[in-house]
């Protein structure tokens, strides 16, 4: 059985990653998965903590079954404004999108 | 066996998790992008959870990675293809390894290494038995929020005057 700091570690490469490309796309799809990336390393997080802690290892699966509802939702409603921006604008750069709050 | 498992799913992680986001083709980083939530569902495995690995192969695997391929399609353009700003990309990097280095070496510098899993690991009873009389109220709201957030997606989605 692996150690709890090596599953960490995965966790903290794979938040980096999503870090990196919310920070560095534009493309709105993209930041859509880097947030899917990010929300997954969280969601290992809440399981690997479940494992390893002695007491109680029900509850941090529990809050990962229902972390992983509620990311369905945000994705759910996420492509549907990246459709909506699209229909619209033709173009789903982020950048572009800014002239949207004048 | 074990062991190797762990190696292979980390390489697999990593790997699909930077090649969805720098893949040329979108629908190709889509696609990677569902690979990596798979390899997720491999850790959940190796961790005696395989309650929530099912619900991430039907959930992620099965509904949201089918989603994204399909709104990638729908939304295709050749105008994707020109590259990220250097500037941007630039600072991306900076940030992701500075948050990186930082949990990382935060982490280093406690005694989680020396932590090793022990007890039994939870049984499906367990699980339904805490999520129906511990948050039985919050399953109900997360079921509402689900259908809202369906509803909102399909009102959005619509096309006006196409009724």
């Amino acid at each position: 059985m692996e150690s709890l700091l090596q599953y960490l570690m995965i966790s903290v490469a794979l938040f980096a990653i999503g870090v990196y490309g919310l920070v560095s796309k534009r493309n709105a799809i993209r930041l859509l998965f880097s947030v899917e990336i990010l929300a997954n390393a969280g969601v290992l997080n809440l399981v690997v903590f479940s494992r390893f802690l002695p007491a109680t290892n029900v509850i941090g699966q529990v809050f990962a079954l229902f972390g992983i509802a509620l990311l369905a939702a945000e994705a759910a409603v996420g492509l549907a404004l990246i459709l909506v921006a699209y229909r619209i604008r033709e173009d789903i750069d982020v950048l572009e999108m800014r002239e949207l709050k004048e | 066996m074990p062991e190797l498992a762990f190696v292979a799913l980390t390489v697999l992680a990593v790997t699909t998790a930077i090649f969805a986001l720098e893949s040329k083709e979108v629908v190709y980083g889509a696609i990677s992008l569902a690979i990596m939530l798979l390899s997720m569902a491999g850790f959940f495995i190796l961790l005696d959870a395989p309650f929530v690995a099912m619900f991430q192969v039907i959930v992620y695997v099965g509904a949201v990675a089918v989603l994204i391929i399909f709104t990638v399609m729908l939304v295709r353009e050749e105008k994707w293809l020109k590259v990220e700003s250097g500037m941007l990309q630039r600072i991306g990097v900076i940030g992701g390894l500075a948050v990186g280095v930082a949990f990382g070496l935060l982490m280093l510098n406690t005694t989680l290494g020396s932590v090793i899993a022990s007890g039994e690991a939870a049984s499906y009873a367990q699980i339904g038995i805490v999520m129906i009389n511990d948050y039985g109220a919050a399953l109900e709201v997360l079921a509402l929020l689900l259908a809202a957030s369906l509803i909102g997606a399909l009102m959005l989605a619509r096309v006006d005057g196409e009724e």
